[in-house]
């Protein structure tokens, strides 16, 4: 018989429960609270990365007005940056990429592809794949080229019908990781006619293999033409893969890629129902313009800031992706010389620089020119065009000009939806669109459709709804930012069109982790990046903080830290949260803020024989640095000249006003090694400073090995 | 505000001391308002304050939701109305946090034979049986880091050691 326990003992037994429990709530909303702030670091880091690009345009536009070039290497440096995304014509193009000439050695053991492709070469890709096998170049031009013909048969909206495949997929962003398009195959089922598939966009970037994504991707599309469709996202664009370094060595497969993008389709309809597009809309989206345009004029899409511009300027910027014209002087321009004028066999004086602006962007307009007329004869086979030259004899004929057209390709490739109502530049991006539920509902009404799915944004889950369910986000790369960071998803829909989700996460490890354990370790990251971020501002921090120390006492308190960093790196992080992992303070609640800097400076790749400034910039323009280096080098090769490379430095100074000695660009050059000849592998180089990687090779599994999470 | 909040207090705080604390708690506040429209879900509430560095137990925070929420729930807390509650609450220093050893003591408590850890029965009867009894997926959280499991016990001073390493 067992006696009551007496009600004091009992009294302490529920105490100490509740002390306990109380104890583990806080330290579980505490662990939210952190995830939450990774999630934002990270977010904030990326989106202003985006934003670089515009600042990036308007570095070449500071260059086109104020840089004097002291040589003709310099003027050709310059208009060379100009030209970069030609779009070459059908006949040009199979000359330029060629393949039938390059032999495939016997000693290759990857996998042979013959056209037209048959189910069996898919799976016999797939398995070479797994067993990191590459493709030969010869095999990725000759997809390439079929996977061109193919889609210049194909609509600029594909149709999906469920009644023919019964259950579709829809598969979000890829980003280059292999891993996860085999874990989605081996949940789901390869395609096949009875399984059809939709992939939103982002196929490459950021992750390591891109090009193998795009090779899986185009064979089977080729090899199941009804039942494959791929949409266009904002990372198939060529000046996008320049920045974020879709590193495919060799000119003519990166070429023909540039030429394969802007084929492919830009949205893709199921059952007249659902509407997918990788972006999202805006308040003009207009689904019969979008169906009407001549897609593959726009080989990129990025854009600076907005201006009022004659057609031909807005050609400048789809040909080479970056506006370098400045508006009023062009349309001056326009306006006093209608037709091309010959280049003149010697540039101006180049001690005038206004001159010599004019000269340049008068080169670049014949360059243009020349770019237009191989992309304009490259339509023979269109009887109307719907550009801004309409046909006299056809009123009827839809007159848009380009810059409406490019508006509604922008918007649908980059726009983001936000809680709040109404539509608004999406400044952050630097391209389309934050649109609200009145604007979803608007278009879901004026074209009957149900619900859109969407892409283009890392989510937790994978998934997420918005506006009251009528806007679905799906993002297939798991562990985006981080191993454990998120998970990926794929969506089924049948002719209920009710969508069933699938989740998963690409990595072995992330399920070996407690909450606890994945949370640190993607803040760890996060937190790795940040404090790059901020070694990068340093002296732009040190200023700020001497605001709020006149004394130079050294020290100052911890919200006016917080002030001071947010009104420096703006990236909108609530900062007293963070600060007990970012820095420490001393007894009396003060932060040291010179030795905090210090200390961040230590953490960094250790470069000491170059001066510290230098250090800051390459850090905080190492992007930036990277798209100008794959401009210059235009063989893609991976190697720019010394010459080219002291020039690229030279020009940045004077843009970020520092003092750049001579002598400052020889300690740069001597921490380099020198391959070939004087050469530069600039890729070394940036890997130097590249210590922070959201994915970075060796946090991927090896093997892969299928999760069994649902 | 501020003077709200002072005159709340019939206490006298700087305003610089405030003006801090309200920074404080407009950041947390922020971080899970997703709609970005200064409300959040009143059920992620909670999670704002105990990131404060407040302790309170279910009942204390359902007091506090009492001052919080509007005179008709809409599920919602407003930040105006949370704001000088909140600022209130952290310059009172009110549910104080636990330090290490009271919660030691807590789980020795329950540890009737004193053996230095608790099986997993035991641990899971206490903690959604008595006090303010977990749910089942708080339980299996806990479990998942604080289980061995080939012994299916809880050493409580090892995972009290792991827990305050962990908890920046």
């Amino acid at each position: 018989k067992r006696k009551r326990e007496p009600a004091p003992v009992h009294f302490a037994l529920n105490n100490a429960a509740v002390l306990i429990q109380r104890w583990y709530r806080r330290y579980v909303a505490r662990l939210e609270m952190r995830r939450r702030c990774t999630w934002r670091i990270f977010q904030s880091i990326e989106y202003a990365c985006e934003q670089d690009q515009i600042k990036l345009h308007n570095f070449f536009s500071y260059l086109m007005d104020h840089f004097t070039p002291s040589s003709s290497k310099e003027r050709d440096f310059i208009s060379r940056m100009f030209v970069s995304g030609e779009s070459f014509k059908e006949a040009e193009l199979e000359k330029y990429c060629d393949y039938e000439s390059m032999e495939v050695p016997d000693s290759y053991t990857g996998p042979h592809l013959s056209f037209p492709l048959l189910p069996d070469h898919a799976t016999t890709l797939l398995e070479a794949f797994k067993r990191k096998q590459q493709l030969h170049a010869r095999y990725v031009l000759n997809l390439l080229h079929e996977t061109r013909k193919h889609l210049k048969q194909l609509p600029n909206i594909s149709h999906v019908s469920t009644c023919y495949s019964e259950e579709v997929t829809v598969c979000g962003d890829l980003h280059g990781q292999l891993d996860d398009l085999f874990l989605i195959f081996y949940k789901n089922g390869l395609p096949s006619p009875s399984k059809s598939y939709v992939f939103n966009g982002d196929f490459v970037d950021r992750g390591k293999q891109s090009l193998e994504i795009l090779i899986v991707l185009f064979t089977f599309l080729l090899v199941y033409p009804n039942e494959v469709h791929l949409n266009r996202g904002n990372h198939e664009d060529h000046m996008v893969n320049l920045r974020y370094g879709f590193s495919v060595h060799g000119r003519k497969i990166l070429k023909m890629i540039q030429n394969v993008f802007c084929w492919l389709p830009l949205a893709t309809l199921i059952d007249q129902k659902v509407l997918i597009i990788h972006g999202g809309i805006s308040d003009t989206t207009d689904l019969d313009m979008l169906e009407k345009i001549q897609r593959h004029k726009f080989i990129s899409v990025l854009r600076g800031k907005k201006r009022k511009e004659s057609n031909r300027n807005v050609e400048i910027q789809e040909i080479i992706g970056e506006s370098k014209a400045d508006a009023s002087a062009a349309e001056h321009d326009a306006a006093s010389s209608p037709s091309p004028q010959p280049q003149p066999a010697q540039a101006p004086s180049m001690t005038n620089r206004l001159e010599f602006s004019k000269w340049v962007r008068q080169m670049v307009q014949e360059q243009i020119e020349r770019c237009r007329q191989l992309v304009d004869s490259e339509s023979e086979e269109e009887e109307l065009t719907y550009s801004s030259f309409v046909s006299m004899t056809d009123l009827n004929a839809p007159c848009w000009t380009r810059q409406e057209e490019w508006k509604q390709i922008l918007d649908i490739l980059w726009s983001d939806p936000m809680p709040q109502e109404g539509c608004r530049e999406n400044t952050v991006r630097g391209g389309g669109c934050y649109f609200g539920p009145d604007v979803t509902k608007k278009i879901l009404e004026k074209y009957s459709l149900q619900f859109l799915i969407r892409s283009h944004e890392c989510k937790q889950e994978g998934y997420e709804f918005c506006h009251s369910r009528k806007v679905l986000t799906i993002f297939s790369a798991s562990n985006y930012y981080e191993i454990g960071s998120n998970r990926g998803a794929y969506v089924k829909l049948g002719p209920d069109l009710v969508p069933h989700f699938v989740q998963y996460q690409a990595n072995k490890t992330a399920h070996t982790l407690t909450m606890t354990q994945r949370i640190s370790r993607v803040e760890e990251s996060a937190f790795r990046a940040l404090r790059e971020k901020l070694f990068a501002h340093t002296s732009a921090l040190i200023s700020a903080f001497k605001a709020y120390d006149k004394d130079g006492t050294g020290r100052i308190t911890l919200s006016n830290w917080a002030t001071a960093v947010e009104s420096v790196l703006r990236l909108g992080l609530p900062w007293r949260m963070l600060r007990p992992q970012l820095a420490h303070s001393m007894a009396d609640g003060m932060l040291e803020y010179k030795s905090w800097l210090e200390d961040l400076a230590m953490e960094q790749q250790s470069q000491e024989h170059i001066q510290s400034g230098l250090l800051e910039v390459i850090y905080r323009n190492r992007s930036n640095l990277e798209t100008i280096f794959r401009i210059i080098d235009r063989d893609h090769s991976g190697l720019i000249s010394f010459e080219e490379f002291h020039q690229t430095w030279k020009l940045f100074s004077s843009h970020m006003n520092i003092e750049l000695t001579d002598d400052g660009i020889n300690d740069l050059v001597r921490s380099i090694d020198f391959n070939k000849d004087g050469n530069i592998d600039f890729n070394e180089f940036l890997e130097a400073f590249q210590e922070t990687e959201f994915n970075s090779d060796c946090q991927k599994a090896s093997n892969w090995v299928p999760s069994l999470e649902s | 505000m501020r003077d709200l909040v002072s005159s709340f207090l019939g206490v006298h705080s700087s305003d610089r001391v405030v003006a801090e604390i309200e920074k404080k708690v407009i950041e947390a506040f922020e971080v899970f308002d997703h709609e970005c429209n200064k409300t959040v879900d009143v059920r992620e509430i909670g999670s704002v304050v105990r990131s404060l560095g407040c302790y309170p137990t279910e009942a204390e925070l359902q007091e506090l939701l009492a001052e919080v929420e509007e005179e008709e729930p809409t599920g919602y807390i407003h930040l105006e109305k949370f704001l000088p509650v909140m600022t209130r609450v952290l310059l009172e220093r009110s549910y104080q946090p636990i330090p290490e050893d009271v919660l030691l003591h807590a789980f020795e408590a329950l540890d009737e034979n004193k053996c230095g850890y608790l099986t997993k029965e035991e641990l899971v009867k206490y903690m959604t049986e008595e006090g303010e009894p977990f749910t089942q997926e708080e339980m299996e959280d806990m479990l998942s880091a604080a289980l061995e499991p080939e012994t299916n016990t809880v050493c409580y001073k090892d995972y009290i050691t792991l827990m305050i390493v962990d908890d920046v």
